[in-house]
């Protein structure tokens, strides 16, 4: 087939994943915000002027994710890329992937303080113009992972690949744009989750603008970094991607995307509804802003714990030689298996961790005086938490390491690549669940602390309960691995 | 590899068919494992004088919860051992 129809092929393929993936998060966050301020023009009609005119300018910052989305449709409807290599086909579908699924959370996101700070003129009406601030600033925080997507769709599209062989190079464009588009959907999310909080808290209480500024600016900035990484690991892919190789080039290629993408959405998230809890304290006891931050970015150095597993499984994709693997369909199974399995597994400890050091923070504004022993309360649930970003990553290393020496037969390639989707999924239940349970103990503890050592007893119990099924995913995926 | 025999093709469509039984099916169960941990934490801490009760409570719907993660794990040692 002529290159140039394959090339269009990926095109339209692109342009409908791209605007039908980025039109769901913008949609969303307007409705939330619609919905706040229709709430508040039911309690105070008569600002309805002023309330409708703060709606549409948030509507207006969360619409800018789908009409990035629909740019890059429109371009790859209209643009004949084919002149730039047969490659093309990929590079369209990853841009589309990558602005798509990009816009998804930055668009969601950015209705989070956009509801709230409506909802806070309601309550405060004397803050009007800092409040407009406040919400712009947060919604503008929460629009950088979009504004990576439209980034690395750019590079994709405009990338010229002429005289480059349809593969492997193909996989380093697909790789790019699932790895970008994926990487930025938790931090575009988790942003808004905390500039919600930061509005929601000026308006309780006017005074502390300048102390939620900064916690809202700082948690921002961390969860905004599992979207870096995978923008760091997107350009990488596209600037150094091989252009010669065999189906394991292939393979490490999507592997590593897949691993630092899946990876990046929980540890976005988690690091996000983290410093929203940071926030809330503040707003519960302004005293301890000080130890708030403290424990806001320990809780999140232990919530990026998941992305950073997925970024060196990414690395040593990229980088290692894997000489020892079998060039065949075995050995690719075995690569990608290993990408989804430490990426997917990472978003429930992601997340769960991020829950837990909320309600860590929250907790120590409830009970100050007991801040050591909840930090020993937080870290011991994170601990828990993270048990099945372990597990995936531990699978990851046996995938990647493991001789692969059987026969070389379909069912024997797809079980290592069960291996991986069964550790990836079964992680992240049991990592979200860890982290309820640990957030909920933090809370309880906050209010009655004399009781910590049967709250911590219970926390344990339950935990370890919940940590059962992904024991059991990881006892098949060893028997995948190992028995077959 | 060139000729996949259609006995291969059955093993390794249960393969993936056992990962993905284990791999969704323990979504929920850890999820609602964790939630009904996290609620009985915070009763004990509102009352901590029936420990025992909310503790037993929690155990015996943890359990329940369970059954799900259970069946995926015998449907996926079923696809994996006897199909």
């Amino acid at each position: 087939m002529e290159a140039e129809f394959i090339v269009r092929a990926g095109q339209f393929l692109g342009a409908g994943l791209c605007i039908g993936l980025g039109a769901i998060g913008a949609a969303l966050g307007e409705g939330y915000t619609g919905g706040m301020a229709n709430i508040s023009i039911s309690r105070r009609p008569a600002m309805a002027p002023t309330y409708t005119r703060t709606m549409l300018v948030a509507q207006a910052v969360a619409e800018t994710s789908a009409i990035f989305a629909l740019m890059v449709s429109v371009l790859l409807l209209f643009t004949d890329l084919s002149r730039w290599g047969v490659c093309q086909w990929a590079a369209a579908i990853g841009a589309g992937l990558s602005m798509g699924l990009g816009a998804f959370g930055s668009g969601i996101g950015a209705g989070l303080p956009g509801g709230q700070a409506i909802w806070g003129l309601s309550r405060q009406p004397q803050t009007s113009s800092h409040m407009t601030t406040t919400m712009l600033v947060s919604q503008a925080i929460c629009q950088t992972p979009a504004i990576f997507s439209l980034v690395v769709a750019f590079l994709l599209i405009f990338k010229n690949a002429s005289g480059y062989p349809l593969w492997p190079y193909s996989a380093s464009f697909l790789a790019a744009g699932l790895a970008m588009g994926l990487g930025a959907i938790g931090s575009g999310w988790g942003g808004g989750m905390t500039g919600g909080a930061c509005c929601e808290g000026f308006a309780r209480q006017p005074r502390l603008r300048s102390q939620l500024m900064t916690m809202n600016l700082v948690g921002q900035a961390v969860a905004q970094t599992p979207a870096i990484f995978a923008l760091l690991v997107a350009i990488m892919l596209v600037v150094g991607g091989k252009t010669e190789g065999d189906i394991l080039t292939v393979a490490t290629t999507l592997g590593a995307g897949l691993a630092i993408g899946f990876g990046a959405i929980g540890s976005g998230l988690g690091n996000g509804a983290n410093a929203k809890g940071a926030c809330e304290a503040v707003t519960i006891n302004s005293g301890t802003s000080k130890d708030m931050m403290t424990f806001m970015l320990v809780g999140q150095a232990i919530g990026q714990t998941p992305v950073i597993f997925a970024l060196v499984v990414s690395l040593m994709l990229i980088f290692l030689p894997f000489g020892g693997m079998p060039a065949n369909l075995v050995g690719f199974s075995a690569l990608v298996g290993a990408g989804l399995s430490v990426g997917i597994a990472g978003i429930g400890s992601g997340y769960g961790n991020g829950i837990n050091g909320a309600s860590a923070c929250r907790g120590v504004a409830l009970a100050p005086a007991e801040r050591g022993s909840m930090l020993t309360l937080m870290l011991v649930g994170q601990a828990v938490a993270q048990t099945p970003a372990i597990f995936g990553l531990l699978v990851a290393f046996i995938l990647m390491f493991k001789a692969q020496a059987g026969p070389v037969t379909l069912s024997a390639a797809m079980a290592l690549l069960s291996a991986g989707l069964c550790m990836g999924f079964g992680g992240l239940g049991p990592g979200v669940g860890n982290g309820f349970t640990g957030a909920a103990a933090c809370e309880a503890a906050g209010h009655r602390p004399d009781q910590r050592g049967l709250i911590m007893r219970t926390m344990l119990v339950a935990q370890a309960v919940a940590q059962s099924t992904a024991i059991y995913a990881l006892v098949i995926a060893f028997v995948l691995i190992f028995v077959i | 590899m060139e000729n996949i025999s259609g006995a291969d093709l059955v093993r390794a469509a249960a393969f993936i068919g056992a990962g993905l039984a284990m791999g969704l099916g323990a979504i929920g169960p850890g999820m609602g494992e964790g939630f009904a941990g996290g609620k009985a934490c915070e009763a004990i801490g509102r009352n901590p004088d029936e420990a025992g009760l909310l503790t037993r409570t929690m155990l015996v719907a943890q359990a329940v919860s369970e059954s799900t993660g259970i069946y995926s794990l015998v449907v996926a040692l079923l696809l994996i051992f006897v199909v």
